[in-house]
């Protein structure tokens, strides 16, 4: 039977031959993820269940990377709860404050293997999709009953692919591509699908700028990003995945596909304007909006590549006195490499203000609060209302480029320009 | 789970998104109570002391989106809502709130049919939700069967508890 690889994916976790898109499927999970902001629910609803030990203490992750370090005493208890949690389970993989944003630290560690199903109690987890993994987000419950049985009920989902062709114009980039597909399809475009990028432009794309795509799945209410398997994934895997594993490519004639062109060749860099991320303008229609505070960070674009456009962009100039500007890279290693390569001279040097790695203002829980009447520009992946802070705060999400740019001008700007 | 509830309605919009419904900042919160005082603080700061036990929320489209956080559905039942009924939920809040046994109904037309304030009934056996104030009647999407089976042993922690066995050997 032709299937899609998200059928593929979840009839190999179900020990099953083939699955087909509505069927219910019982599958086995490879990798569950939680951290430290979801992680005491999840922990309270297993303890719930009555089982003692967890299935596979081996195949639990556990990282701190939302309230790190810990910003309140409650922030101090809830770590101090889930490091116990780690004790007693004896839990291998875990990640204390010092790593970075789960959705970065997975896959560097290794974590993430193609063809296998990836769980994480945070909705941003779709991102792994993009090293050809079935990779989706739960909630606390569900991931207790992963915790106890190593199990998972999933409705197997039908696949709508973006063909993405064209060639990318300068200063455009993954984000400006998926943030115009989800202004094409709506904030529910694609519920409860997975949602597969492929085409021309995607193979010529970087590992991480696949994970910006997948990243965003989510945001128009996919189950799960994903990208199949290339030289390019199979050169990411080298000396992070040490076992064998398996590749998936969805069949041309799968009956559950759904296949959407998009031509990329004339797209100008695109902005989310508030409050929801289907609310997509092309910059020059927002060109000059004034900015408060810029992010730049985050499981969405927070990575060296996106580090490395913003650096080209600032360095030799100052950020405006009317922004405040906040470097976080989404890891320990990307924070490193960034050092090694002069990245953070130039955003220290141009007044940014550079902070350790983790999720930052994305969620309004940790660092960079956004007060009334603030506006925010943000290479991350959510501008709904509040989301920074203040329910009558604004948030913009644009790609590196266009974040770095509007960081000198003190308003939005064509990097472009 | 009853299979008739009566409840009155408050409204809410389109894209009802997890930061409107229990923003960011409430998130190092885990018990019930506390999580219900900031339910829906996002849409209305006052809404924890107007909401009653056995009211009904009543939205749009896409209701739940966003996180995967599961402080979201229990803020809301702990608020005591019987039931939530929209035109159509995001999947990961809609999973949660079967999972922690809040009653999620779909029902085409809705949210532009029925008024803040006003009583609805729904019969589950029928599959009927009813406007008390102006009579109008929609029809009630059922929940698949699988997830019809959590909520009747009220919740995945204690249909875990039933079927630990059978799971784990499946």
């Amino acid at each position: 039977m032709s299937m899609t690889m998200a059928e593929k994916i979840l009839a190999r976790a179900a020990r099953l031959d083939e699955t087909k898109a509505g069927n219910i499927v019982m599958a086995d999970i490879d990798i569950a993820m939680t951290h430290d902001l979801t992680g005491p629910l999840s922990v309270k609803s297993f303890q719930k269940i009555g089982v003692d030990q967890v299935w596979d203490p081996e195949k639990i992750v556990v990282l701190f990377d939302h309230q790190v370090p810990a910003d309140s005493l409650e922030a101090a208890q809830n770590h101090i709860f889930m490091r116990e949690f780690v004790e007693n389970q004896k839990i291998t993989n875990f990640y204390d404050v010092r790593e970075g944003v789960c959705h970065q630290v997975l896959p560097e560690k290794g974590h993430v293997v193609p063809g296998e199903v990836v769980v994480g109690s945070d909705s941003h987890t779709c991102t792994h999709g993009a090293l050809g993994s079935f990779a989706t987000g739960i909630g606390s419950t569900d991931m207790a009953m992963v915790f106890a049985t190593g199990k998972l009920w999933f409705k197997v989902p039908e696949t709508i692919k973006f063909e993405i062709e064209g060639k990318l114009g300068k200063q455009v980039y993954s984000k400006d591509v998926v943030l115009n597909i989800i202004g094409q399809i709506g904030a529910d475009g694609a519920n409860y699908q997975a949602c597969e990028f492929g085409g021309e432009t995607t193979s010529n794309m970087s590992v991480s700028d696949r994970m910006a795509l997948c990243n965003m799945a989510i945001e128009m209410g996919g189950k799960t990003g994903l990208v199949e398997v290339d030289d390019k994934t199979i050169n990411y895997l080298k000396g992070r995945v040490n076992k064998p594993y398996e590749s998936f490519s969805t069949d041309e004639d799968a009956e559950s596909l759904t296949t959407m062109y998009v031509n990329v060749t004339d797209l100008e860099p695109q902005i989310a304007c508030p409050h929801n991320v289907d609310n997509v303008k092309p910059v020059g229609e927002v060109e000059g909006t004034p900015i408060d505070q810029i992010f730049m960070g985050s499981c969405t674009n927070g990575r060296l590549d996106d580090l490395r456009v913003a650096a080209e962009i600032l360095k030799g100039k100052q950020v405006s006195n009317d922004v405040r500007m906040l470097v976080i890279p989404a890891s320990r290693e990307i924070y490193s490499q960034a050092l090694e390569e002069g990245l953070m001279n130039i955003f220290v040097d141009s007044g940014a203000l550079v902070c350790n790695p983790c999720c930052g203002p994305c969620l309004g829980g940790h660092v960079g609060f956004l007060g009334p009447g603030e506006v925010s520009l943000s290479t991350s992946n959510r501008n709904f209302k509040g989301r920074q802070g203040s329910s009558e705060a604004e948030v913009y999400l644009s790609s590196a480029a266009v974040a770095a740019a509007s960081a000198i001008k003190g308003v939005i700007t064509d990097p472009r320009k | 789970m009853d299979n008739t509830i009566k409840g009155k309605v408050w409204k809410f919009g389109d894209d009802v998104d997890t930061d409107a419904i229990l923003p960011g900042r409430y998130l190092v919160l885990t018990g019930e109570k506390e999580l219900a005082a900031c339910v829906m603080e996002g849409c209305d700061p006052d809404f924890s002391k107007k909401v009653k036990e056995g009211d009904i929320l009543v939205a749009g489209k896409n209701f739940g989106c966003g996180s995967s956080r599961e402080h979201a559905p229990i803020s809301i039942k702990g608020a005591g809502v019987s039931a939530v009924v929209a035109e159509s939920f995001a999947r990961i809040f809609y999973r949660n709130s079967v999972n922690i046994g809040l009653l999620l109904i779909e029902a085409k037309g809705i949210s532009k049919n029925v008024d803040e304030g006003d009583e609805i009934e729904i019969d589950m056996e029928e599959g009927v939700l009813k406007d008390l104030n102006n009579s109008k009647e929609f029809k009630i999407k059922p929940l698949p069967e699988f997830m019809r089976g959590i909520m009747k042993e009220g919740g995945l922690i204690s249909y875990l508890k039933n079927h630990l066995a059978e799971i784990k050997d499946e």
